[in-house]
């Protein structure tokens, strides 16, 4: 079976906050001061009121599997695939590591798992926010 | 103004290839083009309107308008993934209401079995977030079935059933794919692509397209066909909304549906046969809930036993096979959908399949990621005495 490829993101300037911010091992989302909701992916201006007094939030990097699937086939198979709700409120799609893939399940508390895509290995890519069980 | 009786389908064709190395795109489009109004019985000096999606190469309408030798004063390329042929029959229906046009053309037509495709305009904000995740469409249904079965109990082999009924189907069309009858055991041990969807839960893939041909009512009075109007038609989208609105278990049909059942002044329970898209089992069953054949979390019970296949069960479905069994040119079960929906309405589907009396029948439909964003489209067709 192939190594799984984990394409480097490209940062751009409404994103690179986020990116700089799991190179220190921190998950950084944005929320609004005008409606005081947080979203995520981060965006420049708010997708829940459109304004674009959005600043960025520092999450404890913590959550909650809302949904999972396991990729059986193809390149780098298995890998799970899931949603985690975090504790600050928004959900974000990810990837789950673990050493059980099986084991994992909706309602799982898990916390974030920084790791390394491809790019990263020569100098120039992003960590990229994956999450693990946390045992809380 | 409303869409109630503006517009007729009087053609439709699916081109019989499901394996095309030796042709081109434009090619299939255009014979697909050809096929839809010989059906109508018109020509294409009669097409006033062209509407297109992403899978028409070049510049789209532009590039595919010449290479066809149209003239036409109205063009459309609404992008909304793999339902937009369904969403496109409402457009035309608005464009002929608002005197636009009055013979419209809708074609797709793709080889992803014999080059390599594009799917996604690159760019798109969310890609940074998303590329490196592996999210399939695999995965992605594979999340929304998994988070149904926590919620409602929702089981492998309800959704089994769903594979079952569409091999039913396609055992009698002799352009299928896939046409022999499998069993629920045989879905459920298929091998396991995404938790919790098998092999035999996701759709085919195939070469081929598809075109219909919309007309004013006055002009479907004057061609040799049955009359088959567009009743109502709803369409819309839905996304995790900055990850506050994600709920996996409800698609954007739950909104597209009751608009078009409101504008055609009829329920689902008046429904003789749905074209429900297909790309997985799971699709199928969500649409059902959300157009309210029945509640939500009663997906599993609504289509377990057979209750989907024609002759037998409750609500016939996809009786040219569906994209499970039948046909999913270039990723895409929009078109296929109304086609056999007009087979049906016209009396015209396989003897073993056509429902009797077919006389009012939904086309519904999810275009792009239902675990990420996607739109959805649902018309109402009813075939006039
Ligand atoms: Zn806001």
């Amino acid at each position: 079976m192939s190594a799984r490829k984990l394409s480097a993101p490209q940062p751009n300037p409404e994103t690179q906050t986020f990116w700089d911010g799991l190179g220190e091992g921190v998950l950084r989302i944005k929320t609004c001061e005008a409606c005081g909701k947080p979203h995520y992916y981060p965006r420049h201006v708010c997708p829940h009121c459109g304004s674009d007094r959005t600043r960025w939030l520092e999450t404890a990097g913590r959550g909650e599997i809302y949904s999972l699937s396991v990729m059986r086939r193809g390149e780098g198979a298995p890998f799970a695939v899931a949603y985690v709700v975090l504790d600050e409120g928004p959900a974000m799609l990810t990837n789950l590591v673990a050493d059980d893939l099986d084991a994992l399940a909706i309602g799982q508390r898990v916390r974030l798992a920084p790791q390394a895509s491809d790019a990263e290995a020569t100098g120039d890519g992003p960590s990229l926010p994956f999450f693990t069980p946390s045992g809380d | 103004m409303s869409l109630r009786n503006a517009a007729c389908i009087a053609g439709a064709f699916e081109h019989p290839t499901r394996l095309a190395p030796d042709m081109t795109t434009p090619q299939l489009h255009a014979e697909c083009a050809a096929g839809a109004l010989a059906d109508a019985g018109l020509s294409l000096t009669d097409v006033d309107g062209y509407f297109c999606a992403t899978d028409a190469p070049g510049f789209g309408p532009i590039s595919m308008i010449d290479y066809l030798g149209l003239t036409v004063r109205h063009t459309d390329s609404t992008e909304m993934g793999g339902c937009t042929y369904i969403q496109h029959v409402a457009h035309a229906a608005e464009a002929i209401a608002a005197g636009k046009c009055s013979v419209a053309l809708i074609a797709l037509a793709g080889r992803p079995r014999s080059e390599a495709v594009q799917r996604f305009r690159p760019g798109a904000p969310e890609a940074a977030f998303e590329q490196w995740v592996g999210l399939t469409n695999h995965t992605s249904y594979g999340m929304c079935a998994a988070r149904h079965m926590h919620d409602f109990g929702t089981t492998s082999e309800q959704l089994a059933w769903i594979k079952v009924a569409a091999s039913h189907h396609a055992q009698h069309n002799p352009h299928a794919m896939l046409p022999k009858v499998v069993t629920v055991e045989e879905v459920v041990n298929s091998p396991m692509i995404a938790d919790p969807l098998h092999r035999l839960d996701c759709c085919v893939t195939t070469d081929g397209g598809g075109a219909l041909v919309v007309v004013s009512p006055e002009i479907a009075k004057t061609l040799n066909r049955p009359v088959i109007s567009l009743l109502g038609a709803g369409e819309a989208t839905k996304g995790p909304s900055g990850g506050l609105g994600l709920d996996l278990t409800v698609s954007a049909a739950a909104q597209s549906g009751p608009r078009a059942f409101e504008e055609a002044g009829v329920t689902p329970a008046d429904i003789k046969y749905a074209s429900i898209y297909d790309s997985f089992t799971i699709t199928v069953l969500m649409q059902l809930e959300d157009l309210g054949f029945c509640a939500k979390g009663e997906g599993g019970k609504f289509v377990a036993d057979g209750n989907l296949i024609s002759g037998t069960g409750k609500l016939p479905f996809n009786t040219d096979g569906g994209g499970l069994c039948n046909n999913h040119p270039m990723f895409r079960g929009g078109i296929t959908k109304v086609i056999e929906a007009v087979r049906q309405l016209r009396g015209e589907a396989a003897p073993a399949v056509q429902v009797p009396n077919c006389d009012l029948a939904v086309a519904t439909g999810i275009g792009g990621s239902l675990g990420a964003r996607h739109g959805a489209a649902t018309i109402i067709l009813e075939r006039q005495s």
